[in-house]
């Protein structure tokens, strides 16, 4: 039955699709065989969520081999809720990437940019499905590799330095994990989550679970771009072709705070990762540090991609403090943020990409006016900033909201001051670009007109999805909650 | 009891913004939009008075985001008064605005009235709010709405200014509004506006302190020192938008928004015995009577009404302050009387700007032979403002005069004297100039404001006289309030 092998397909079709994609080469072809490969994942991932809200967990064994020896998958509301960020943001942004991606990348090279996106699509599917540690870690890999080849193929020829640098950080972090499964599985005998879960409990209290554990959270932490580990992020953000920027900020990093969150929470316990060792109160610490820090450098950003990028590095910081007031409340918070950040980070990259194949630019200087000349543009990046910012009625306030509610629940105020205030450093970083686009000068010779519609449509989708999401509540929230629930329950 | 009618009067306007976007092309069908559009919402807010006044609260809920924090519409008198005098004023202002932005030959016209009607879009949210958290919506999207008004011109200086209005809107709101929102939430687990208050008997003397100043200093609309610069700021925009929102519209929602959270989420009678009350009237006593030293010394006429206006607004926030019936009723009242003195004011400043071309008040001498309605009118509203009578501003400072004695306090009715004494000195010397100044000077023809602008002023100032005359169209509204 078909309905059963969803688990498998659902990373099967874009890892078959890629080397199609590669024969296929001409550039239309390219593109239309990404979109739908994104349309069937996001398919799969919408049952395989139904499914998990109808009937709980799935567990699937690649070829029938039970867990120890073989590939076990399992999908839990976390992961499956992940899987229908990752997917519709993919669906969405490749629909807006062909004329984007026409405009920004050689014909020759689009056969191996769309190779490249279906790799990494297939990359950040499987570390969401996967339940084997090790197995994550190849995914991990895949779509680190393939997000280097596409950060290179920016126009830029500083995007070159900014992969090298995500090229050397990436594998840093990446051997940091594998040093840390390997430990964990020297102790234990197992790469089975499952089985790591129950078997690590018994061992503890070594030296070796403790290096594990420490070797796989810095791993992930660079990967996730915490700070003070995020100084990739920015440049590769920035100087990436539009429509890859989109994807990446949308998706990379909510997964890999979603291997955070499946290591701590399922794997080792949350009594162990945040109680025993010290590391709630040091995500605290660095969650405050990269809302204000990050913040605060993003409103001197002239290249508001730049910006976005730093806005970032912020925004993670909330979902670090989701974490670490090891509470449910605080994990939905974060679970939610994650859902959430996607849909405005998406609208709002999305809107650049827009302005960047109109007047092929992200400067700052470059935006005098831009109001009057693109103004349904504008209008998605102001919707965007408003969510960024957490006006009621975006989906930005519900996250805010979870996340302040939260920190009281726990008692902790210094933290609420951090949320308030980086809310009000973003209503500064955004309001300069919106001053800049409204009140500047009107330069009468500048290219004007909106972008195609194949372009303009899905940012304004992203951008309704930010008000839709900020008034019905019950699929985000809801879901977040139970999410939640069921991590902070353990497996 | 649900009632639907409540949404379409935050609607009606936003449809009117629409209407005014797409006939932009044609100045004169645009113009007859926006009037249309102010007509049919004072239809609005006149046909649900009467239920409100008889004791109906009509209340409409409109999404629910989170539990427990409705998206809600409901109309309780002081809400319905708000409503009344910002939709009446509303038509009276564009029609004044017509005049004013054809006579002074202003760009993007159909930008400004796109958002002069958005602007009261989100004026008849603040108004109609059922809670807290609908009201910091409404209270947020008027002051988005309004900064591309204050920042019309679009020159250095008026960015500059913006960026001042917005900056310290914004800020105190986040800053202190919200967590003063979340608090209460945290406190009582509503954030619904109701008789009586939510807070009572849930929170210790010295947090419901705290609550309150957060809550008075977040609401920066309400211009409390040191949280006042904004209004000056906010004068580089055209005087239409001065006159009807920093004297009316934004500037009243802030007191409003104050007054509605004192008697809802408070209760008159929590605050009344809290210790948080001597302190804040301090405050309340040196913004009124500080703003009035400062108006003293503006020369630029529009800076020097807005120091009044900073002035004027503590008087309500003073009432709100003192938590006694009286206090609060003159406090309702004076919400009322000011909006309309205030404004008759300005429309005054803006005819002198567009006839005259003349902005300071060392300008004016002997301006009064040349435009006699104009300043004829002007000295009927400060008048007014000073609280004297044969004019509407005296029963707002009678009432929270009455307040302030009946909660012991009779040095504040020293502080209202002494305020009354500042007012004329810096309003009345104005129209003195106008009629008597630079006496020598050749006799020149009349030269008046254009016509619409004319009529806006009479209306604005026959209301400054008739509301003395018939306090009772005021007094119903705080006695509905009140039972």
């Amino acid at each position: 039955m078909i309905g059963a092998q969803l688990p498998a397909l659902q990373v099967v079709i874009p890892l078959l699709a890629a080397p199609l994609c590669l024969l296929l080469y001409r550039p239309f072809a390219t593109w239309l065989l990404t979109v739908v490969t994104s349309a069937a994942t996001l398919v799969i991932s919408t049952l395989l969520l139904t499914q998990v809200l109808d009937s709980g967990p799935i567990d699937y064994t690649f070829g029938g081999w039970a867990a120890p020896f073989g590939i076990a998958y399992r999908i839990d509301l976390v992961n499956a809720y992940v899987l229908l960020i990752v997917s519709a943001i993919s669906t969405v942004v490749s629909v807006f990437a062909r004329l984007s991606v026409a405009a920004e990348i050689e014909a020759s090279n689009q056969g191996i940019f769309y190779t490249a996106w279906l790799l990494c699509l297939t990359g950040l599917l499987g570390i969401a499905i996967t339940g084997d540690a090790f197995n994550l870690f190849v995914f991990l890999e895949i779509s680190s590799l393939s997000s280097y080849v596409l950060i290179a193929m920016g126009q830029d020829r500083r995007a070159l330095t900014a992969s090298y640098q995500y090229l050397i950080m990436g594998t840093i972090g990446a051997t940091f994990i594998l040093i840390g499964v390997g430990l964990l599985y020297a102790l234990t005998g197992t790469l089975n989550m499952a089985d790591l879960a129950e078997r690590l409990p018994a061992v503890a209290d070594t030296r070796t679970a403790r290096a594990g554990f420490a070797f796989l959270t810095v791993g992930i932490a660079l990967k996730i771009a915490l700070f003070p580990l995020h100084l990739w992020l920015p440049n590769a953000y920035a100087y990436a072709p539009s429509a890859v920027s989109a994807f990446l900020a949308a998706t990379a990093t909510k997964v890999a705070v979603y291997a955070l969150l499946r290591f701590l929470f399922s794997v080792f316990g949350e009594s162990f990762s945040l109680e025993t060792m010290p590391l709630a109160h040091g995500l605290a610490v660095l969650g405050s540090v990269a809302v204000l820090f990050a913040s605060l450098v993003a409103i001197f950003q002239h290249n508001i991609k730049r910006m976005l990028a730093y806005s970032s590095v912020a925004q993670i910081g909330y979902l670090t403090l989701g974490i670490s007031f090891v509470s449910e409340l605080g994990l939905s918070a974060t679970i939610l943020h994650l859902f959430n950040h996607a849909l405005m980070k998406g609208a709002l990259f999305l809107a650049l990409g827009c302005i960047a194949w109109r007047i092929g630019s992200a400067r700052l200087g470059d935006f005098q006016g831009l109001g009057y000349r693109m103004p349904w543009t504008m209008g998605v990046f102001l919707i965007g900033g408003l969510s960024l910012i957490g006006i009621p009625t975006t989906a930005g306030f519900i996250s805010k909201w979870y996340l302040v509610l939260a920190a009281l629940e726990k008692g902790w105020w210094p933290v609420l001051v951090v949320i308030v205030i980086g809310s009000l450093l973003a209503v500064v970083y955004i309001w300069r670009v919106v001053e800049i686009a409204y009140l500047g000068k009107r330069l009468e010779e500048a290219p004007s007109g909106e972008a195609p519609l194949s372009m303009l449509l899905p940012a304004c989708l992203l951008a309704l999805a930010n008000i839709y999401f900020g008034i019905h509540t019950e699929l985000s929230v809801g879901v977040a909650h139970e999410a939640a629930k069921a991590l902070f329950g353990g497996l | 009891m649900a009632d639907a009618s409540l949404f379409l009067i935050v609607l009606t306007p936003l449809v009117g913004a629409l209407l005014v976007l797409l006939t932009g092309r044609s100045p004169n069908l645009r113009e007859t939009m926006s009037i249309l559009t102010g007509f049919a919402l004072l239809a609005q807010v006149i046909s649900i008075t009467p239920g409100v006044l008889a004791g109906e609260i009509p209340h409409q809920l409109l999404a629910t985001p989170v539990p427990g924090l409705p998206i809600a519409l409901a109309l309780e008198p002081l809400g319905l008064l708000f409503a009344l005098i910002a939709s009446s004023l509303w038509i009276v202002t564009t029609v004044y605005a017509i005049g004013y932005m054809r006579g002074h030959g202003e760009s993007d016209q159909t930008r400004f009235f796109t958002f002069f009607a958005i602007a009261i879009s989100a004026t008849m949210g603040v108004a109609l709010s059922a809670n807290l958290i609908t009201l910091f919506l409404f209270y947020e999207l008027l002051t988005l709405s309004t900064y591309p008004l204050v920042t019309h011109a679009g020159t250095a200086e008026a960015r500059r200014g913006g960026r001042v209005y917005l900056g310290i809107l914004i800020g105190t709101s986040m800053a202190f509004l919200l967590p003063a929102i979340i608090a209460t939430w945290y406190f009582t687990g509503s954030v619904t506006f109701e008789a009586g208050g939510i807070l009572a008997g849930k929170i210790s003397p010295l947090t419901t302190g705290i609550l309150f100043a957060l809550f008075a200093f977040g609401i920066g609309k309400a211009a409390l020192m040191p949280f006042h610069r904004w209004l000056p700021a906010a004068m580089v925009a055209p005087t239409p938008v001065s006159a009807l929102l920093h004297a009316v519209a934004v500037v009243k929602a802030g007191v409003f928004s104050l007054l509605k959270i004192v008697i809802y989420v408070f209760g008159i009678d929590l605050l009344a015995q809290n210790g948080v009350r001597d302190l804040m009237l301090w405050v309340v006593a040196i913004t009124i009577l500080g703003a009035s030293v400062v108006a003293m010394h503006q020369d630029n006429l529009k800076r020097r009404l807005a120091y009044s206006t900073i002035s004027q607004l503590s008087y309500v926030v003073l009432g709100a302050v003192l938590a006694s019936a009286a206090g609060v009723a003159g406090a309702a009242i004076h919400i009322a009387t000011h909006a309309v003195g205030k404004i008759t004011l300005f429309f005054c400043a803006g005819a002198i700007l567009v006839a005259a071309h003349k902005t300071r008040v060392s300008e004016l001498d002997g301006l009064g032979r040349q435009m006699p309605v104009t300043m004829g009118a002007f000295l009927i509203a400060s008048i007014s403002i000073a609280g004297l009578p044969p004019l509407a501003g005296m029963w707002g400072k009678w009432y929270l005069a009455v307040g302030a004695l009946d909660s012991g306090y009779a040095m504040l009715v020293g502080v209202l004297m002494v305020s009354t004494l500042l007012n004329i000195a810096y309003l009345i010397p104005i129209p003195i100039r106008a009629f008597f100044g630079g006496g020598a000077e050749p006799k020149k023809p009349l030269k008046e404001a254009p016509i619409p602008c004319l009529l806006a002023i009479i209306t604005t100032a026959t209301l400054c006289v008739i509301l003395f005359f018939f306090p009772s169209a005021l007094l119903q509204f705080t006695e509905a309030l009140l039972r």
